[in-house]
C-alpha cells in the first residue's frame, strides 16, 4: 500500500478537523510542556543542592581509621575460632607518612590532595559550645577548597599572620556575637586551652558547618588534640566530582585508610534525592499519561465518525493494517506538533521560573530559581508522549479496522 | 482463454446465531466476460447478500467464488483485498465518496492503493475517466458540492479507476432520481459493452431490462432466469432517458 497515500488521507482527516486535532495537540503541547519545566525545576534545585553540598566538602576524604577491624596477633598466630573484649591494636591515632600518601595519591588522582588534622574542641566566649576543628595548610587548602571563596572577611592566610589564629563560621560568629579580630577560648579534648584569634569569617551555606566548624592551622589543631606531628585526615579534591565513589575505592585499596566519598558521606541525602526523583517521574509519567487521553479521545471520535469511510476504504481493497495505520498517524501527527509546541512552552515556562527571585535559606541571599536545561529532558518528554499518543490511537484504530465492511455497508444502505 | 469472468459454485451464506438464517442458499452462476447481469428480488430474497460474495466483501459459509479463473475460498483476508483492489470495482447505493477529498482524489484513491502507477499517469487517468463520465469540470470539487447523479458518477469513476475486470453495483441507482438513474444505467452498459462484466442488484424491472441476462432470486435462491434484453424500456425509463441536468 502506498505509504503517501497513508499519509495523505491521514493529513486530510487531522487538517479538516481542525478543533479537534487542535484539542488533541494542546493536551499533549501541555503535558509535554509542564513536564518540562518540572523536570527542569526539579533537576535544578537537585543539582544546585549538590553543587553546594560538593563545594563545601572534599570529594574524597581519608581517614586515619579501617573500615573493619585489623587481624588480631591470636588470630594470626593460633587461627582463633571466637575471641571476646579484644582490645585493638594500633591505637597510634593518625595517617603514617602523610606526605608519602600523598606524594603517592598526587601520582595518579585527577585533582590535588591536602592534609588536615580534624578534631573536636569547645568554644568558651561567655558560654560554651562544641565545635569541630579543622586543622588546614592554607598554601594547599586553596587546592583542595572552595573556602577562599566563601570567606566573608579576611583571607585563608592570615591563619599565617597571627598565633593561633581562627576562622568561624558566620552563623557561629553571631551565635558568639564576635568579630574579626576578636579572641575567643578554645578548649581541646585533653584539656588544652588556648586563646584563639579570630582573623576571618567564612559562609558556606551549609547551616551544620557555618554554625559548628572553625579552621585553625594544623599546628594549632595539634596541640588542640594533644598529638604533635599527627596528620589524621586528607582532603582530596577532584577534576569531577562524579568520579570521587570510584577514586575512593582505589584510594582505600591503595591506602588501607577509610576513604570517604561526598556520595557516601551523604548517602542517606542522595537515598531521599532517588525517592524524590521517583516521584516526580511518576507525576511526570502521569502528566504525559493524562494527556495521552486526550488523543485516545479524539482518535476514538474520528474512528467512529469514519466507520463508513473505513468500510468503504477496506471494500475497495485496502488492507486493514493500512487503514488502522491512518489513525496512528493521525495521532503521531497529533503527537509531533504538540511536542514541538510541548517544547515550546516548556521552554519559556523555565524561562519564566529562572526569572523569578526567591530567599534561599541556605545562603541566606536572592536567588534566582535554579533551572537545569537539558536536551534529554525535552526528547524523553517528547519521546514519552509520542509512544503514548500512537499507542492511545492503536486500540480505537483497531477496533473500528475490525469491523466488516458490509455490516457498515448494510446499515448506511 | 476462458471466457467465465465471475464464477459461483454451490455458494451458500448462513449467519449463524441462536436463530440461524440462509441468506444465500446454494447458487450456481456463471458470468462471462462483458455480459451484464442483473439480479433482482424482493427486499431480504439475498440478492445484495450474493453480490457481496461475489465481489469478495463477504466469505460464503459454502461454495466457491472464482473470479478470472482464479478460486478464492482459501485467499487470506489481505489476498481477497488484493484482488478486489484489482480485480473488481464497487458501486453502491450510496455514494460513499469520502468527503474530504475531491472528485479526483477519490478516483485517484484506488490506484494510490494499487501503487501500479506514476503519479502523472494517474492523474490522467482520473481526469480522463471524469471527462467520459462528463465531470471534467467538478474534478476538483468535494462530495457536498456535487448532485446525487454527480457523486454517484464519480463513484463510478472510481470503480473503474483500476479497470478492473468486474463491476460489481448494489442498487446504484436506489437514491437517485430517475435522470440520474438513467445516466448512471447508460453507463453501466456502456461499460458492459466495453467488455467488462457488470453484476448489477437492482429493485427495478424495468431497468434490469436493459440487462444481458436476469436473475430472479427468491428466498436466497435463483427462482428465474431471463435471457436476453429486453425488447423496450418502461415509459418510465424512457422518459427520463432525455439529457437534462444532473
Amino acid at each position: 500500500m502506498a505509504a503517501n497515500l497513508i499519509l495523505n488521507i491521514a493529513w486530510t482527516h487531522v487538517t479538516t478537523r481542525v478543533r479537534q486535532t487542535l484539542v488533541g495537540m494542546a493536551g499533549v503541547a501541555m503535558g509535554v510542556g509542564f513536564t518540562i519545566m518540572m523536570a527542569g525545576l526539579m533537576q535544578g534545585s537537585q543539582i544546585d543542592f549538590l553543587r553546594q553540598l560538593v563545594d563545601t566538602m572534599p570529594h574524597v576524604t581519608v581517614q586515619d581509621e579501617r573500615r573493619t577491624a585489623p587481624v588480631q596477633p591470636a588470630d594470626q598466630e593460633y587461627g582463633a575460632v571466637q575471641m571476646s573484649n579484644v582490645a585493638n591494636i594500633n591505637s597510634r591515632p593518625g595517617i603514617k607518612y602523610p606526605e608519602s600518601v600523598m606524594a603517592s595519591l598526587r601520582s595518579w588522582i585527577p585533582g590535588d590532595v591536602a592534609p588536615s588534622v580534624k578534631t573536636t574542641a569547645i568554644v568558651d566566649h561567655g558560654g560554651r559550645i562544641g565545635i569541630t576543628l579543622v586543622g588546614i595548610d592554607p598554601r594547599q587548602e586553596v587546592k583542595v577548597s572552595k573556602l577562599p571563596s566563601q570567606m566573608r572577611e579576611g583571607q585563608i592566610s592570615d591563619l599565617l599572620r597571627a598565633p593561633n589564629g581562627i576562622i568561624i563560621g558566620q552563623a557561629l560568629a553571631e551565635k558568639l556575637a564576635v568579630k574579626t579580630g576578636d579572641t575567643v577560648s578554645l578548649i581541646g579534648g585533653q584539656g588544652t586551652q588556648v586563646s584563639a584569634a579570630i582573623v576571618g569569617i567564612f559562609r558556606s551555606g551549609l547551616k551544620r558547618v557555618d554554625e559548628g566548624q572553625i579552621y585553625a592551622l594544623i599546628s594549632t589543631a595539634q596541640v588542640m588534640m594533644g598529638q604533635s606531628g599527627i596528620i589524621n585526615e586528607l582532603r582530596l579534591r577532584l577534576n569531577d566530582p562524579v568520579s570521587a565513589d570510584v577514586i575512593a575505592r582505589r584510594v582505600e585499596a591503595q591506602t588501607g585508610y577509610k576513604s570517604v566519598s561526598w556520595q557516601e558521606a551523604n548517602s542517606d541525602l542522595l537515598s531521599s534525592f532517588a525517592v524524590r526523583d521517583f516521584i516526580v517521574l511518576t507525576v511526570m509519567g502521569a502528566m504525559l499519561l493524562t494527556s495521552s487521553f486526550a488523543t485516545y479521545n479524539i482518535i476514538s471520535t474520528i474512528t467512529n465518525e469514519k466507520r463508513q469511510d473505513i468500510a468503504i476504504m477496506k471494500s475497495l481493497g485496502m488492507r486493514e493494517v493500512s487503514v488502522r495505520r491512518i489513525f496512528i498517524i493521525e495521532a503521531a501527527i497529533i503527537g509531533v506538533v504538540g511536542m514541538l509546541v510541548g517544547w515550546i512552552i516548556g521552554y519559556a515556562l523555565c524561562y519564566g521560573w529562572s526569572k523569578i527571585t526567591i530567599y534561599n535559606t541556605l545562603t541566606g541571599t536572592t536567588v534566582p530559581i535554579s533551572i537545569y536545561y537539558s536536551p534529554l529532558q525535552y526528547i524523553i518528554a517528547g519521546g514519552i508522549s509520542l509512544l503514548c499518543c500512537t499507542g492511545a490511537a492503536f486500540f480505537p484504530a483497531r477496533k473500528a479496522t475490525r469491523v466488516h465492511p458490509v455490516e457498515i455497508i448494510r446499515g448506511a444502505s | 482463454m476462458s471466457d467465465v469472468a465471475l464464477q459461483a459454485v454451490g455458494l451458500v451464506r448462513r449467519i449463524e446465531g441462536a436463530v440461524s438464517h440462509t441468506l444465500v442458499n446454494g447458487i450456481d452462476l456463471s458470468v462471462n466476460k462483458g455480459e451484464f447481469l442483473a439480479i433482482t428480488g424482493p427486499s431480504g430474497s439475498g440478492k445484495s447478500s450474493l453480490l457481496y460474495l461475489l465481489g469478495l466483501l463477504d466469505a460464503p459459509s459454502a461454495g466457491e467464488v472464482i473470479i478470472c479463473g482464479q478460486p478464492t475460498s482459501k485467499l487470506s483476508e489481505d489476498d481477497r483485498a488484493n484482488v478486489r483492489l484489482t480485480k473488481c470495482g464497487f458501486v453502491f447505493q450510496f455514494h460513499f465518496l469520502l468527503p474530504e477529498f475531491t472528485s479526483l482524489e477519490n478516483v485517484l484513491l484506488p490506484m494510490r492503493a494499487a501503487g501500479r502507477m506514476g503519479e502523472k499517469e494517474m492523474h490522467a487517468r482520473g481526469l480522463e475517466l471524469l471527462a467520459s463520465l462528463g465531470l471534467e469540470d467538478h474534478a476538483h470539487r468535494r462530495p457536498n458540492q456535487l448532485s446525487g447523479g454527480q457523486r454517484q458518477r464519480v463513484a463510478i469513476a472510481r470503480a473503474l479507476s483500476n479497470r478492473p475486470e468486474i463491476i460489481v453495483a448494489d442498487e446504484p441507482t436506489g437514491a437517485l432520481d430517475t435522470t440520474s438513474t438513467e445516466q448512471v444505467f447508460s453507463i453501466l452498459r456502456e461499460i458492459a459493452d466495453s467488455g467488462r462484466t457488470v453484476v448489477v442488484v437492482t429493485h427495478d424491472p424495468a431497468l434490469a431490462a436493459r440487462a444481458d441476462r436476469r436473475l430472479h432470486i427468491v428466498d436466497g435462491k435463483i427462482a428465474q432466469t431471463f435471457e436476453g434484453r429486453a425488447s423496450a424500456p418502461e415509459p418510465a425509463v424512457a422518459a427520463a432517458a432525455a439529457p437534462t441536468q444532473a
